[in-house]
């Protein structure tokens, strides 16, 4: 009976995090020095890093593959851990919340995402996305003595159970098409069935559009976004913003151009104009903000805009331009975050973009770092965000939505504006207060890799590009 | 006639299933609603039963009804909610979404008048459980095709747990520091 167990090779990486997730949960208690914890996820996250690309293969009766567009996703995931491992230990002691299990949820989360960026079965797909989300809930509400993260982590958790929900119906709707619940499977279903006109399957398709436009927030289910970016520590907003972001992504392209490949033209007429009303939603209301982590927030939701628009040509260049317009936003990303933390003292916020006025007398370097960080989410070469948002376009003009790209310009022009104002107070106004920079030798760690990584992408992105597009080539026809 | 019990057993369980389940949302009352559930819980059984599977019946009765609705009603007890609070925010919007749920609903049942049942996949034919039983053919899908979804359940409740654990932990920290 044993010689029928299944091999487990493929899912060592995510093993692994769950184990030492689970140990640095149970020690925390003996742990006194927290920076073992901190020292661990880092050493974990590259080392997952490592099993990732050496152990590959399909397993579990094909439930799971990890397969080449796994491995891109993970390393997104993998890098996004380590540079918010980087982040978090100053910020954390700050606010008390530097235990254990922070770094432990942190684990559980990016396994999930894990799973959700190689299964081949609808169920595990469902239960990868949970267990990313529980996680993600509960370090939205840590600061739960103060109101604003309280009710970010409530919205975030009911409508990211609603979400839950519809995506669970759409599963349910394609099931009973299909009889099958494997995503290749039904591919095949559809197509030997000659289901693309099919009414129920339009439903179901509908109903994951929701579902996933619930999870990376597209505009009109983006409204807990704001209020959970707000109100959660923002270690954990630098890490929501890119990670279950990607994941969203992974799951998307796996659903969408393989499970319903067939139904294309009916998801990408659901999927246009969603992404028109996000990217000019995000940046018309980022526009007003001036608190920098809602700013952050409505910036993010255009760039999840942005990032579906590769999803929308439904081709190979499509899907490889997405994936590395997501790896390239974890780094312009989480660096500007990384900047914000640096800004938080015990009883001095940061948050407000006119504490950031001045500050390129005050600290020159922190200005300038900020200042490349917007440069690269406004999209102005060298930097890393131009790149992105260049190949993104490219494919979906290649794919023959040109309109689409058109206003997609039109919107990053609109986008540029809540940057620039940053930047503009910073360089142009006197400083008015006397702020404070909060830096230890992780987060400068932190900085520097972020920042290194936007400039040289930014130059030489080749490498990173072959890499998504040989990703691509046997997920993609 | 013989089509006719199953129909009839069917209708009453379908409807029974709807309005408990509208019962269990929209009663003020939380021990009450709880118990509606039960009520969901056993009828769902029976439905189970009709679809010859008997072992998810069993399973739906000794864990839902059986387990999980004990610690339901454990938590309402602990909690202490005598009745639901009505908070104006939350309750001012119901004609709106009143009129989109049934938009939805009317959509979906105009959707699925083209839904078309699948010829039946896998290994798993009314015939081979018939032969093998439920509760092994069950087991051993569970424990190979779908041994990393049993896992990753596992993994779930654990962070859950934690979870819990975590937030509640951070009261006593707040509490202990005076804040």
């Amino acid at each position: 009976m044993w010689s029928s167990l299944p091999s487990f090779v493929a899912v060592y990486p995510e093993t692994l995090l769950v184990l030492v997730a689970s140990v640095m949960a149970l020690v925390d208690r003996w742990v006194t020095r927290k920076a073992v914890f901190t020292w661990a996820t880092i050493v974990t996250a590259l080392l997952a890093l490592a099993l990732v690309f050496l152990t590959q293969g399909t397993t579990f009766g094909h439930t799971y593959a990890a397969d080449q567009y796994g491995v891109f996703f993970k390393t997104i995931f993998l890098l996004v851990l380590f540079l918010v491992a980087l982040l978090a230990p100053g910020y954390n002691r700050l606010l008390g919340i530097n235990f254990g299990e922070f770094y432990a949820l942190l684990m559980y989360a990016v396994t999930g995402m894990m799973l959700m960026a190689s299964t081949q079965d609808l169920i595990l797909l469902y239960l990868g996305l949970e267990l990313m989300s529980l996680s993600v809930y509960v370090l939205v509400g840590l600061l739960y003595a103060e109101l604003r993260s309280l009710e970010g982590a409530m919205k975030y958790f009911l409508l990211g159970s609603f979400a839950s929900a519809f995506l669970l119906l759409a599963m349910a709707f394609l099931y009973g098409l299909t009889g099958t619940t494997n995503i290749e499977a039904i591919a095949k279903a559809l197509l030997a069935a000659n289901l693309s006109a099919n009414k129920a399957l339009f439903l179901s398709a509908a109903l994951f559009v929701v579902a996933f436009a619930f999870k990376v927030a597209l505009v009109p289910f983006h409204m807990w976004s704001p209020d959970a970016y707000e109100g959660a520590p923002t270690s954990v907003t630098a890490f929501m913003s890119v990670g279950p972001k990607a994941a969203g992504f992974a799951a998307m392209g796996r659903v969408f151009l393989i499970a319903l490949g067939a139904a294309k033209t009916e998801w990408t007429q659901l999927l246009v104009p969603l992404a028109v009303l996000t990217m000019f939603t995000g940046a018309v209301l980022a526009v007003v903000q001036t608190n920098i982590k809602r700013l952050l927030a409505y910036s993010s939701i255009t760039h999840a805009g942005y990032a579906v628009l590769g999803i929308i040509a439904g081709t190979k260049e499509g899907m490889a331009a997405t994936m590395l317009y997501l790896f390239l936003y974890a780094f312009m990303n989480i660096g500007a975050f990384s900047v914000i933390v640096l800004m938080r003292r015990k009883n001095f916020l940061g948050e407000n973009i006119f504490d950031y006025q001045g500050l390129s007398k005050t600290h020159p370097t922190v200005a300038l770092l900020l200042l490349i960080f917007l440069f690269s989410l406004t999209g102005i070469p060298p930097t890393a965000g131009f790149i992105g948002k260049f190949f993104v376009f490219r494919a979906a003009f290649e794919a023959g939505h040109t309109a689409l790209v058109i206003l997609a310009v039109l919107a990053s022009a609109i986008a540029a504006y809540p940057y620039l104002r940053i930047v503009m107070l910073m360089y142009m106004k006197p400083p008015e207060k006397e702020v404070e920079i909060s830096l230890n030798p992780y987060i400068f760690a932190g900085l520097m890799f972020a920042v290194t990584g936007v400039l040289l992408f930014g130059v030489y992105p080749g490498p990173v590009i072959d890499f998504a597009r040989a990703c691509c080539t046997g997920f993609l026809p | 006639m013989e089509g006719l019990l199953p129909k009839i057993v069917f209708i009453y369980l379908a409807v029974v299933l709807v309005v408990t389940s509208l019962l269990v949302v929209t009663n003020r009352n939380a021990v009450h609603a709880v118990l509606w559930m039960l009520v969901m819980f056993l009828h769902q059984a029976v439905l189970f039963i009709t679809l010859d599977a008997e072992f998810l019946a069993a399973v739906q009765i000794i864990v839902y009804a059986g387990a999980v609705l004990v610690l339901f009603l454990f938590v309402v007890y602990m909690i202490n909610l005598r009745t639901e609070l009505k908070i104006h925010n939350f309750t001012v919007f119901w004609p709106a979404a009143l009129f989109v749920s049934v938009a939805l609903v009317i959509l979906a049942a105009q959707a699925l008048k083209d839904f078309r049942a699948p010829q039946p996949v896998g290994d798993m034919t009314p015939e081979a459980i018939a032969k093998v039983g439920h509760a092994k053919l069950l087991g051993k899908a569970l424990f190979t095709e779908h041994i990393l979804s049993f896992e990753t359940v596992g993994v779930l409740l654990l962070v859950a747990v934690l979870g819990a654990v975590v937030l509640t932990r951070r009261i006593r920290m707040i509490r202990g520091e005076g804040l």
